[in-house]
This record gives structure tokens, sequence and C-alpha cells, in this order.
């Protein structure tokens, strides 16, 4: 489509590509650091640290082996997982339901409802009186639902799922409730099957939003049994609480460096599987629409 | 004359249907909700979340005002005034806590919007369809880590024993810098390692922008005989002002909102100095110290004033940007 036969044109792709792949560069190195650290042998390490581009090497999952192995890292697997879908469905049962009623600009109250939404989207209090409803008049302390229902409705997303939602046709609606169907059979037929990549994409916005979150377990769930993926990793990296969650043994020929750059990747997996599903959901711009109005 | 008459009936007629007594108001809405009765059956439960777990937060923040004690409860607690906020601003603490708050959303601004921009332009200039999308690819990715796992891809770079930077400094003969708690180059840490994080991520909103622009513009100007630098000064730059100017009123919006998980992660004793902002010291004063009412009125304080500065740049963005930020 775009001719590169004139000179200054190629010395100019260079260079917007020569700075294209620096930026990659520097985007990659530090993952690609705890890779190699997570691979590198014992021995390997004990002779000069973590090699960056030493050639053929051997590899070593010792310190996978070791994480997976200790019964600790399934135990808070399973509370993200639980935390995630849990999470992700509350969400979205809330979400849908908002947005497809704010989505009819027919509805008596509907600008009341929208201003009290956006109100809590520009106004915070503050951590403390969440913490004193969640904690103290809910008494969800080592709750796992002090983590899931809180933060359950994004306002972003529901305006953003709000927009899909207007733009799907009256017509389609109309012939529906002339068949005799009432709003919610409309919702539930016509509008939500027209609706599967919006849903897709926030409610993978929302899992991805589950899987993250650190600082609500950190701060509601002091029992460990109930602590999710992203704490452990904490407390692994900084390596206060080493010992108690890793049963450190140097014949299993793994570094402290080699089991916290496993765990850091373990963490990260889930995260870079669904990634290739977000993102071609988010380049074909669905999500734009939301950003501004 | 009849004709006058006919276009009077109208006109009142029209008065009429514009100025409806009470009575018939009331009776319109009334069939006008219940004709969307399943649209209010389906409002039930996120309105109550919404009352629950945004609003009862709103009602709770009163303590700010009163000497609050577990006890008691929010209601019952003796009302006290502006104390917990004069003590705030009396304290030694404000002016460390503001400015450290400021330094850091502004940095990650002032660095961080002009490689954003500079970022999606190449992007876009690009012609290399598939080296793009790979860019595109992984430039986004960070966005979806958390501060977790950031901190343990800090670690392996910063780390002062086995850090890649630390490696190179040795090997060039230098001693090890202990980077995340040094109070020298804390900051720096915490900038950049944002603009790692997010400037691929930002880019999509200039992308976007960059798409929009009628692409018969580069070619009247290729025609013209526009060098592709003068195309991108005099095409490109002025197409995406206005997503910059939106990007900039949203931040100053939110100049208060300094990254409370990036630093609560990565911030330690010796670095409070230069790396405590407000939410941290809300967190420790108000969790750690059990100071309820005070942290609550430092944070009572940052939402009033982040509201007002969200509204004020909403006003500049509708005027400069004839776009609304929310």
């Amino acid at each position: 489509m775009f001719r590169l036969g004139h000179r200054d044109e190629w010395g100019f792709q260079l260079l917007v590509n020569g700075f294209l792949l620096l930026v990659l560069i520097i985007i990659v190195i530090p993952l690609w650091r705890v890779i190699m650290t997570s691979l590198t042998p014992l021995d390997v390490y004990m002779r000069g640290g973590t090699p960056m581009f030493q050639w053929p090497w051997e590899w070593s999952f010792a310190a996978y082996e070791q994480m997976l192995t200790h019964p600790v890292f399934p135990r808070a697997t399973l509370n993200s997982v639980i935390i995630t879908v849990c999470g992700t469905a509350l969400s979205l049962f809330l979400t849908v339901p908002l947005a497809y009623s704010l989505s009819c600009r027919t509805l008596p109250g509907r600008r009341i409802i929208i201003a009290l939404i956006l109100f809590t989207f520009l106004f915070h209090v503050g951590l403390i009186p969440v913490y004193l409803l969640v904690a103290k008049t809910l008494g969800w302390t080592n709750n796992i639902l002090a983590v899931i229902v809180p933060p359950a409705v994004g306002v972003t997303n529901t305006l953003v799922m709000m927009r899909f939602f207007e733009g799907i046709p009256e017509e389609i609606k109309e012939s529906a409730r002339i068949d005799g169907a009432n709003d919610l059979q409309v919702l539930w037929q016509i509008v939500l099957p027209l609706s599967k990549p919006i849903l897709l994409t926030i409610g993978l916005f929302y899992a991805v939003h589950y899987w993250n979150e650190f600082f609500t377990p950190i701060l509601y769930l002091n029992d460990q049994k109930l602590q999710p993926l992203p704490v452990l990793l904490r407390n692994i990296l900084i390596g206060q609480t080493f010992s108690e969650y890793v049963d450190y043994d140097v014949t299993r020929a793994a570094s402290i460096e080699s089991l916290k750059s496993a765990a850091v990747l373990l963490t990260m997996l889930p995260m870079v599987l669904v990634y290739p599903w977000i993102q071609r959901h988010f380049t074909k711009g669905t999500l734009l629409g939301g950003v501004k109005e | 004359m009849s004709q006058y008459t006919e276009s009077w009936r109208v006109e009142r007629a029209a008065r009429q249907a514009a100025k409806p007594s009470l009575g018939t108001q009331v009776r319109r809405l009334a069939i006008a909700m219940w004709k969307h009765r399943w649209y209010y059956l389906l409002l039930i439960a996120p309105l109550t979340y919404y009352l629950i777990f945004r609003y009862i937060p709103i009602w709770n923040a009163q303590i700010a005002f009163k000497e609050f004690y577990a006890l008691k409860g929010v209601w019952d607690s003796p009302w006290i005034g502006f104390k917990h906020f004069e003590t705030f601003f009396n304290s030694f603490y404000f002016s460390e806590l503001l400015i450290n708050t400021i330094i850091f959303s502004t940095a990650k601004l002032i660095f961080g919007l002009p490689i954003a921009v500079i970022l999606a332009l190449a992007i876009h200039e690009s012609r290399f369809l598939l080296f793009r999308s790979l860019v595109q690819t992984v430039t986004y990715l960070p966005h979806f880590l958390s501060w977790v796992i950031m901190y343990g891809l800090l670690l392996g770079l910063l780390s002062p024993s086995s850090g890649l930077i630390n490696e190179v400094i040795k090997s060039f003969g230098g001693n090890p810098i202990a980077f995340l708690t040094s109070t020298d180059w804390f900051r720096q840490v915490v900038v950049l390692s944002d603009i790692w994080k997010e400037t691929g991520w930002s880019t999509i909103l200039y992308l976007a922008a960059l798409l929009g622009i009628n692409p018969e513009l580069y070619e009247a100007a290729a025609v013209d005989g526009a060098s592709r630098w003068r195309r991108i000064w005099h095409i490109s730059i002025p197409g995406i002002v206005p997503v910059i100017i939106l990007v900039t009123m949203l931040r100053l919006g939110t100049i208060l909102d300094a990254g409370f998980q990036q630093i609560w992660v990565l911030y330690s004793v010796p670095v409070y100095s230069v790396g405590d902002i407000i939410d941290t010291w809300v967190y420790r004063s108000g969790i750690l110290d059990f100071q309820f009412s005070l942290a609550t009125a430092v944070g009572l304080f940052k939402g009033v004033i982040g509201l007002i500065l969200i509204l004020a740049a909403n006003e500049v963005a509708k005027r400069w940007a004839q776009q609304s930020l929310f």
C-alpha cells in the first residue's frame, strides 16, 4: 500500500522501526531476566549469578518443582481461582442488568441513577470508611466475601457495556416486544446473545482485576489458608516468611532467586494465557467508546 | 379569522400539553414507570450494591468530624468538629505527603505522556505490519500485571545482590546500589517503573485518534511534496492534540492519586521521607495505628480536593478539546 521506493522513506522507516525495536527490548528485558533466573541451575548460579545470554546451558526446573509440590502453592492457586470465578460471575450478574436498564433512554429516573453512579466514581472518601463497613459492620474479616463483593461493579465497565447495549438497534428489541416478550425476556433472548464480545471483554477485565488483587486480601484475610496467589507471591518476595512457605532445600538445586522468579512467572502465567483473548477484543476498539462520553 | 382562531387553538393545546396539571404529571409518570417495571426489577440488585458499598462509606466518612470509638460505632461517637483536619494541616507530614504525592503524579505525567505520544506516532508510521502488531502486543502486556508481579520483576533488575543492573555496575567495578531503599533513587524507580508498565497501554487512545485522521490529508500533503516529518508535525500532531489535552486534564484532575498500590508494594521505612503519599499514610495511620478518625479526615480532604479538581479539569477539557472526561 505504501511504496518504499524513495530513499527518504527507507531512512524514515529505519528510524521508526529502530525506535520500536528499542522499546520492545526495554519491555522484554525484565521478563527475560525472571525467566532466565527461574531456570538457572544452582551450580551455574553459584559460579556467577544468572546468565543473560549464555547459550546453550542446562535448564533446571527444580524451582518450579519445588513451588508446585509444596502444599501452600496449590491452595493459594485454588483461592485465587475461587475469588476470580465467583468475583467475575457476581460482577457480570450486577453489571449486565444495571447497564441494560440504563441503556433504556425512556426509563424514568435514568439520569438521576447515572448521576448517582458517576458521583461515586468522582468522589472517593478513602480507605477507612470502606474498611469500617466491610470489617466492622459486615464483619467480613477472614471471609472471602470481603475480597469478592466490595469491588464487584466498575463504573467504567458499566458505562462501556451501556454504550454497547445502546448500539443494539431498537427495531430488533421492538419486534420481540410485539411478539409478547417483556423487557426481561428481551435482555435474555435478544440482547445477551448479541453481546457476547462485550460480555467476554468486560468479563475478562473483571477476571484480571480479581486475579491481580492483593491489597484487599492482605487487608481483610489474615488467615493464611485463605490467601490468594498474589499475597503468597508478595510474602515470598519479601522473604520474611520464606521458610514458612517453601522448604528451602539446597540439595533440590534451586537458588532462592530461582524460587522467587518461578513464583513470579507462575502467578503471571494465567494472565499471559488469557491476554491474547483480551487483546483481540480491545484492538477492535470495543472499549474505546467508554473512555469518553 | 378562522385561520387565526385555529392557530390560537393549536397553540393553547401545545401550551397545555407542555404544562399539564400535577395530577396528570403523576399519573403519566406512574404509567411510564409501570411500563418500565422490568427494568426496575433488574435495577434492585445493582442499586442495593451501590447503596451499601458506595454510599454507606460516604455516610461513614462523618467520623472525620467525630472522635470515633469502635464500641460506640459511627453514629454514636461524639462530634468533635474540625479538630482532625487541624491536626493534619498543622502536622509536619502534611507538606511532605502533599509534595511527594504531587511529585509522583506530575513526574509520571511529564515524562510518561511524551513517550506515549512518540510511541504511538512510531507505531502509526511503521509500515511493517507484523512487527507493528508484535510491538503493540508486547507493550500492552505489562498493563495487566499487578504491582506484586512488578515488584518481582524489579527485584530481578534492582536487587543489590543479584539484580541485573547491579551486576552491570559491579562488572564495571562500581558498588551495588540498593535502589528500592535509597532516598536518592526511590522516586526514579517509581516513575520509571510506572512508565514501563503503562506507556504501551496509554498509546491506545492516541492510536485511535490517529486512525481517525482522514488519509486524504496525508495523500494531499505528499502530493504537495511535504516530507514525512512535516506530515507528522502538521497532520498527525494536530490530530491528537485533543486527546493529549483530554489525558492531561484527566491526570491533573486525579493528581492526588499517585499510585497507591505501586508505592505500597515498593516502599519501606528507609524511603518514607521521599516515598510516602497521602494514600499510604491513610493506610498506616488508620489500619495499623487505629487512628480511624484522623485517617478518614485526611482521606476526605483528598476526596473533596479530588472532586473539585476533576470537575475543573472537565470544564477545561470541554472548552479546549470540546470533549468531556466522563
